[in-house]
């Protein structure tokens, strides 16, 4: 359900968000959701609160991903996912962050293109 | 702009969710090719998020006569690939190529493998502050001159001067629209990260980030 109406231009993203504007999570762009252990959505969901949670039953997306899908900026995306995170609904993948590239992690992206060249 | 939510149709299946998230940044001038580049090597069709920046108004465009504030929405088109046998999924970011929104590239840059600085030979000086930012932010890369037409007008060595690149820095002519093409590029791009990951390991373990 995109959010795409030009008469309200920038000002109903953050109507969502209840004015907030910084998420409380430090989420990055490539940061993965997926269901929590708890059901419960955060007091009073909104239409988009629900959409995330039900992307992330399908697979294990990530930020930018479910930001482009609902068609929200960024920044909005990152708020709702914090109420999300904080109500238990949704889980951070890796909760230590997105993973470091590594010198063994290259070595294995390396592998997997060797393998497509 | 493509925001369909596409939750009815069944996806096929996944497989196993990959356990580690790794990121590409493919950046330079404008039409320099950065989505034509995702799009060769991507398993979804490119999406767009928009990232809406609140700047101060001086020097930036005004968009809504606001005097002070402004807000700028900053179009980021990317694609991902998974690796199911290596147990990573990567995904590829093109950045706005503008300067003033440097200080959002930063955050996409952070953690990321490297990136590919896209070369236009007609517009070579739209590559040097995707060169700037990677060298700001310590950010291995590699320039990848998109042949747009089959001659290319000069020879690598000759862009490489121009472009006042060191001499480590890979530099390879390629075709976005081709997937071989762009596959080769992505390798280059990961095996010259693992060399000057070991390279900055042996020399100084202990490497603070950049000045000012």
């Amino acid at each position: 359900m995109p959010i795409t109406d030009p008469a309200l231009g920038d000002v109903r993203p953050y109507v969502l968000t209840q004015g907030r504007t910084r998420p409380r999570h430090a989420l990055d762009l490539i940061s993965r959701l997926i269901p929590g252990e708890a059901d419960p959505l955060p007091f009073m969901p909104s239409a988009e609160h629900s959409a995330l949670v039900d992307l992330c039953r399908d697979s294990a997306f990530s930020v930018s991903e479910l930001s482009a899908r609902l068609g929200l900026p960024v920044q909005v995306t990152k708020v709702l996912l914090g109420d999300l995170i904080d109500s238990g609904a949704l889980r951070l993948l890796n909760p230590a962050g997105p993973t470091d590239p590594e010198a063994h992690l290259m070595e294995k992206l390396l592998d997997g293109l060797r393998y497509r060249l | 702009m493509a925001c369909a939510t596409d939750s009815d149709t069944a996806p096929t299946d996944p497989g196993p969710i990959p356990r580690y998230e790794l990121k590409v940044v493919v950046t330079g001038g404008f039409g320099a090719g950065k989505t034509t580049t995702i799009a060769s090597v991507s398993e979804i069709d490119i999406l767009t998020t928009e990232a809406g920046l609140t700047t101060a108004g001086a020097g930036v465009d005004d968009l809504n006569g606001l005097s002070n504030k402004t807000t700028t929405t900053v179009a980021m088109d990317f694609g991902r690939i998974t690796f199911p046998e290596q147990d990573i999924i990567l995904y590829l970011f093109g950045t706005p190529g503008q300067e003033r929104f440097q200080f959002m590239w930063d955050e996409l840059g952070r953690g990321a493998v490297g990136a590919v600085v896209l070369a236009d030979t007609r517009r070579l000086r739209d590559s040097f502050v995707a060169i700037n930012w990677c060298e700001h932010l310590r950010l291995p890369f590699v320039v990848a001159v998109n042949r747009f037409d089959d001659a290319l007008p000069y020879e690598p060595d000759e862009i490489r001067q121009a472009l006042d690149l060191d001499a480590h820095v890979p530099l390879m002519v390629f075709d976005a629209r081709e997937r071989s093409s762009a596959w080769k590029v992505l390798y280059a791009l990961v095996e010259h990260s693992l060399q000057q990951h070991s390279i900055r390991q042996h020399s100084h373990p202990s490497a603070s980030g950049a000045t000012g």
